[in-house]
């Protein structure tokens, strides 16, 4: 069985609130608010670290639950949160040298653009 | 001759709005005055205007009432297309041109549409809501239409000064002496209207607080979680770019100003009363 890979999209917009993981589209300014398994998988998403390596080393330490099915619902989530543009998905590891931080912040803007 | 036409060419009026003037420039004197009666207020000086526009008026033709608003950027030009009108803006150049009709409603929707673009880059919003200033602050009540913009500004008291019973305008305070982490954010007056169709004064207050409003059978103030405020305040916000940048741009503002302005929900009964909670 393959492993999957996960990157943070870099054309979505993230903030933590509050322990309340928020993430908006740039491509259609949808507002998406991950739960608190999303969230670990979002804040792991580094491209390099398969997905079972991330559900058995955060997910299953957090919480009491059954590594298999962990790893079966991170999957569907996974790719879930690809569906909607948050996540890339790849059977191989994901190199970005524009990887989305956790919590992203909007860039500088051009010296007197717009004014 | 050549002085008529050069007397033509220079008609002009710069419109003021959150501290950005915008000048227009039109051939046209009755346009003209019709912009300076609906303007009257925020009419500023033509000296140091942030954008330009040139305005070519077209015989009215057929308008489709239910056309969307487009606004789009390629290669540094945003173009700004509804029904009734056609804009282009090139900001780095400062200039842009817009082709309507002689009515005041299509360059009043480019003039909102330029202020969103302007303030997303700053970290400002145009907001659906009625603001008001009392005791040196600025109280901005957020709703969709029928949540009761209108109502509360129609009950505000002698010595509130209303901004806006629709539009509010928010800016981050530039002043140079503020320091990043004492950010607070400016409500300014707005001639854009609602049903009470009162422009604003010309005035601005640092904002205490936002209000997202509900009608219901008591005055009453709740808080509002981080998450809940962000996902409200975004739902009031008006944007209409269609560019990555400018929604991640909005989004943080967003978050920003949740982060630094108290965010709580007002429920409240249709009479006076009310105000004994703000200010």
């Amino acid at each position: 069985m393959s492993r999957l890979y996960v990157a943070r999209n870099t054309r979505v917009a993230a903030r933590n609130l509050d322990g309340e993981m928020m993430i908006m589209s740039g491509k259609d300014s949808t507002l998406f608010t991950l739960n608190k398994t999303a969230t670990i998988i979002w804040q792991s998403a580094d491209g390099a670290t398969p997905l079972d390596e991330i559900v058995e080393r955060r997910i299953c330490q957090e919480y009491e639950v059954d590594p298999a099915a962990a790893l079966q619902d991170a999957e569907t989530l996974a790719r879930e949160l690809a569906a909607h543009g948050i996540l890339d998905v790849s059977e191989n590891p994901i190199v970005s040298t524009k990887l989305q931080p956790v919590n992203s912040q909007p860039p500088k803007s051009p010296a007197g653009e717009s004014r | 001759m050549q002085a008529l036409i050069s007397s033509i060419d220079c008609l002009h009026l710069t419109i003021e709005i959150g501290g950005i003037p915008i000048r227009v420039n039109t051939a046209d004197a009755d346009f003209l005055n019709m912009l300076q009666n609906r303007y009257a207020g925020f009419v500023g000086s033509s000296e140091r205007a942030a954008v330009e526009f040139n305005v070519d008026l077209l015989t009215p033709g057929f308008v489709d009432p239910d056309a969307d608003v487009r606004v789009t950027q390629q290669a540094g030009k945003w173009a700004l297309e509804r029904g009734d009108f056609r804009a282009e803006w090139e900001p780095a150049r400062r200039t842009g041109t817009i082709r309507q009709s002689a009515n005041p409603y299509s360059i009043d929707a480019v003039l909102r549409i330029v202020h969103t673009l302007v303030l997303a880059q700053e970290g400002g919003f145009l907001l659906h809501a009625a603001s008001a200033i009392r005791n040196g602050k600025a109280f901005l009540f957020a709703g969709v239409s029928g949540a009761g913009k209108t109502t509360i500004s129609r009950l505000a008291p002698p010595d509130a000064t209303l901004l806006t019973d629709e539009i509010s305008y928010v800016r981050k305070d530039v002043r140079k002496d503020v320091r990043k982490h004492d950010l607070s954010y400016v409500a300014y007056g707005t001639p854009f209207t609602g049903e009470l169709a009162k422009l604003g004064e010309n005035v601005s207050a640092p904002i205490s607080a936002l209000y997202l409003l509900a009608q219901g059978p008591e005055n009453r103030i709740d808080p509002v979680a981080p998450g809940q405020a962000v996902r409200e305040l975004l739902a009031n916000v008006l944007f209409f770019a269609e560019d990555q940048e400018l929604v991640q741009r909005s989004f943080h503002a967003a978050c920003e100003f949740v982060s630094r302005v108290p965010v709580s929900r007002l429920t409240f009964v249709p009479d006076t009363r009310v105000w004994e909670m703000i200010g």
